[in-house]
């Protein structure tokens, strides 16, 4: 039981009437990576942002390392400082320089001092390779930059789970590499990940299992393998046939 | 040669061009020239209407012969490109200058010429121009309302030490920096409450607090330059040490008391006006609504419906009311209210409802830049595991009020320019003061000058916070 860090069972969401999540039951074990896929709309976005708790969720429960995300989850912030989140939009802070946007919630958040909090922002940087524009604003760094600083910013709270909604999107086709690129250390660095992808590269590579849904539902889960050698529902046939 | 086409001028012929219309230009201007400031008509043997509008005419000709694109001359350039791009343009550009030289003898007459400005009474005043013997004579009114002479200078001492203390901040050092929000949004307008409420106030009073003052004075200004590792304890054991010192060790009670030393007179509120006031009143109010306007702001977009439908009635209801009926209530109505035996000043009541006033514009100004900001910036600081102080404080705020600047920069404007509404409580800043002035009897008919004076006043206080605001934007700008 201990080596499932993330816990979802029979959980359902709605944004009014529209029900998003149905019925979706999901168990992800420490050092797994996890690829989601499927068409737009179909609720991959907003799985992982309950996760995190962006997002609430009507029915179920979700358990994330030990603890329930409920209304009352009086800490939900020490349980998101343990769930890393990339976005789609990078969404740095445009006011702070790339150091203090990687600074900024260790210091406040961890309450770790100054010194240690620099040393460790620039560490990380080095590993997505852009310590040498520390000081810059986002502003003045390319998209794929600032993709790669927003990982190096979750990594510097040193989280137990990564998670990643579609990073890639919003990327030139040449940016892209560079950023997979520091996804891919990261994985063989032994992170847990969940990544929502459309890049089934990435997925082959690195991917354990990967989980397949549409409108709401999670239609299949197969290891990477046997995912992409013989899918067995009608339509991930579909998707896969159009994707590749 | 060229042929010339004078309806289509070109660059073949460019000096017959430029000379002819050039000259012409130049006689326009000169016609008008004369005509303002010597008052000599040069082409009065024409007939009236064509005599009044030959200099345009002649002005609009040159202007249309000079109109060479790409001539190769810079400044001919320069002027086509930006006041004589096309025939309209030109016709304005050319009213624009005669308007100006038209109206420059008047004004110059009436402020330098033929004014006065010696003197003592209004009998030197017999010329065409302004007096401004009055305003020199009224000076001190102007400036202190009817605060005695005699103890005026604890007005200046309260406003250069208050000015003294705001610089503070470009001499703090690199290890104090982080403290200076804290000092501005905390310490400074406690000190500079001490300062004019009981400094400038004096009477018993002031010797209650008056080593309050003292203390927290010595213990800021030596708490900026003797950095400390306990900061926090400094500033709670200094000044309350100082305070025993003050009170208990140098016996300053008893000095008073032996008469060795002399305790400041009591100024009742209402003598206090002019420009000082002014100060006073849009100070604390600047000071107290930014804070009121953030929280409100926040309030409205809170998700605890008491919280959120308390602040969405204080905004709706300070906007929906006039200014003038809430001074007059702050005077009249509230004390109505109060227990027989509390008492609050007239000038604090004013203070309060000018400063809640304009919390609600301040708020739903901020209430703006926050709405601008994307959601992305309030889901990022949430993944990174902050609550919603520290999500607001260190992501949200910074950059809404940045994009607020300019709408905070004229809600402020706006009330500086306010103030002299408060006359509706009988407390006379400069308009009020002029107001009073002018119905003097020595002194009827002097209100032209007095209002030129408090214009010129108000234009330098607001040019000059404009100016700051614009430096704040730029100061703050990051993006790209």
């Amino acid at each position: 039981m201990s080596d499932k860090i993330i816990q979802i069972t029979e959980m359902n969401k709605w944004f009014g009437d529209f029900q998003v999540l149905k019925n979706i039951n999901l168990e992800v074990e420490k050092n797994k990576k996890i690829v989601v896929c499927g068409p737009s709309g179909s609720g991959k976005s907003t799985l992982i942002r309950c996760i995190n708790r962006l997002e609430e969720h009507q029915e179920g429960s979700i358990i994330v390392d030990g603890n329930e995300l409920t209304a009352d989850t009086k800490d939900i912030e020490k349980i998101r400082a343990e769930v890393g989140m990339v976005f789609q939009q990078f969404n740095l802070f445009p006011h702070l320089s790339i150091l203090d946007n990687c600074t900024l919630a260790p210091i406040w958040v961890k309450k770790m001092p100054k010194k240690d909090a620099e040393d460790l922002a620039i560490q990380h940087l080095e590993k997505v390779q852009i310590a040498d524009q520390a000081n810059k604003y986002p502003g003045q760094l390319s998209g794929g930059q600032q993709q790669r600083c927003a990982i190096a910013r979750a990594l510097c709270m040193e989280p137990k789970i990564m998670l990643f909604d579609e990073p890639t999107s919003a990327l030139d086709p040449e940016m892209i590499k560079e950023v997979l690129d520091a996804m891919v250390n990261l994985a063989k660095a032994g992170m847990t990940m969940i990544v929502v992808t459309h890049e089934m590269g990435f997925a082959k590579e690195v991917a354990d299992e990967v989980i397949f849904m549409d409108e709401g539902m999670i239609v299949e889960r197969a290891e990477t393998k046997e995912f992409f050698a013989n899918p067995k529902s009608d339509r991930t046939k579909l998707f896969l046939s159009q994707i590749l | 040669m060229n042929k010339l086409n004078f309806l289509q001028p070109d660059k073949n012929n460019l000096n017959t061009y430029l000379y002819t219309g050039t000259i012409l230009v130049a006689l326009s201007i000169f016609i008008v020239f004369l005509n303002s400031f010597f008052n000599k008509d040069l082409i009065s043997f024409l007939p009236g209407t064509l005599s009044f509008f030959l200099p345009l005419i002649l002005g609009f000709i040159g202007l249309h012969l000079i109109r060479i694109d790409h001539s190769g001359l810079k400044f001919l350039d320069s002027i086509n490109k930006n006041i004589n791009t096309n025939n309209f343009n030109a016709f304005l550009s050319l009213l624009i200058v005669f308007v100006v030289i038209k109206s420059l003898p008047p004004l110059l007459s009436w402020f330098i010429l033929d004014a006065n400005i010696a003197g003592d009474t209004k009998d030197v005043c017999t010329g065409s121009g302004a007096c401004w013997t009055y305003i020199k004579i009224w000076f001190n009114r102007f400036m202190y309302g009817m605060y005695p002479n005699a103890e005026q200078w604890r007005i200046n001492l309260s406003f250069i030490a208050l000015a003294f203390l705001g610089t503070i901040g470009f001499f703090a050092t690199e290890k104090f920096k982080k403290y200076l929000t804290l000092y501005y949004v905390v310490v400074y307008p406690v000190i500079a409450f001490f300062f004019i409420f009981f400094f400038i106030s004096g009477g018993p009073i002031f010797f209650d607090f008056s080593y309050g003052i003292i203390a927290a004075v010595i213990s800021v200004i030596i708490g900026f330059f003797i950095p400390s590792k306990f900061k926090m304890y400094y500033f709670i054991i200094v000044p309350i040490t100082l305070y025993i010192l003050l009170k208990y060790v140098f016996f300053y009670e008893e000095l008073i008391e032996l008469g060795k030393l002399e305790a400041l007179e009591w100024v009742e509120t209402g003598a206090w006006g002019g420009l000082s006031l002014t100060f006073i009143v849009s100070f604390f109010c600047l000071i107290f609504c930014f804070p009121i306007g953030l929280f409100l702001s926040l309030g409205r977009r809170s998700d605890f419906p008491i919280i959120k439908y308390f602040s969405i009635g204080m905004i709706e209801f300070w906007r929906g009311v006039p200014l003038i009926t809430v001074l007059f209530m702050s005077s009249v109505m509230f004390p109505m209210f109060l227990p027989e035996d509390m008492f609050i000043d007239k000038l604090v009541r004013v203070i309060i409802a000018i400063s809640l006033f304009e919390a609600a514009y301040v708020a739903e100004v901020i209430r703006g830049g926050l709405q601008a900001l994307p959601r992305g910036q309030y889901d990022a600081a949430k993944s990174l595991g902050m609550g919603y102080w520290k999500m607001h404080i260190l992501v949200i705020l910074p950059q809404a009020l940045k994009l607020v600047i300019p709408g905070i920069a004229n809600t402020f404007l706006a009330l500086v320019k306010d103030t002299p509404l408060i006359f509706v409580v009988g407390l006379l800043e400069i308009v009020g003061m002029l107001n009073l002035a002018k119905t003097n009897p020595e002194w009827l008919g002097f209100a032209m000058e007095g209002y030129v004076f408090a214009s010129v006043l108000f234009f330098i206080i607001c040019y000059a916070m404009s100016k700051y605001s614009y430096n704040l934007e730029q100061k703050y700008k990051t993006e790209r």
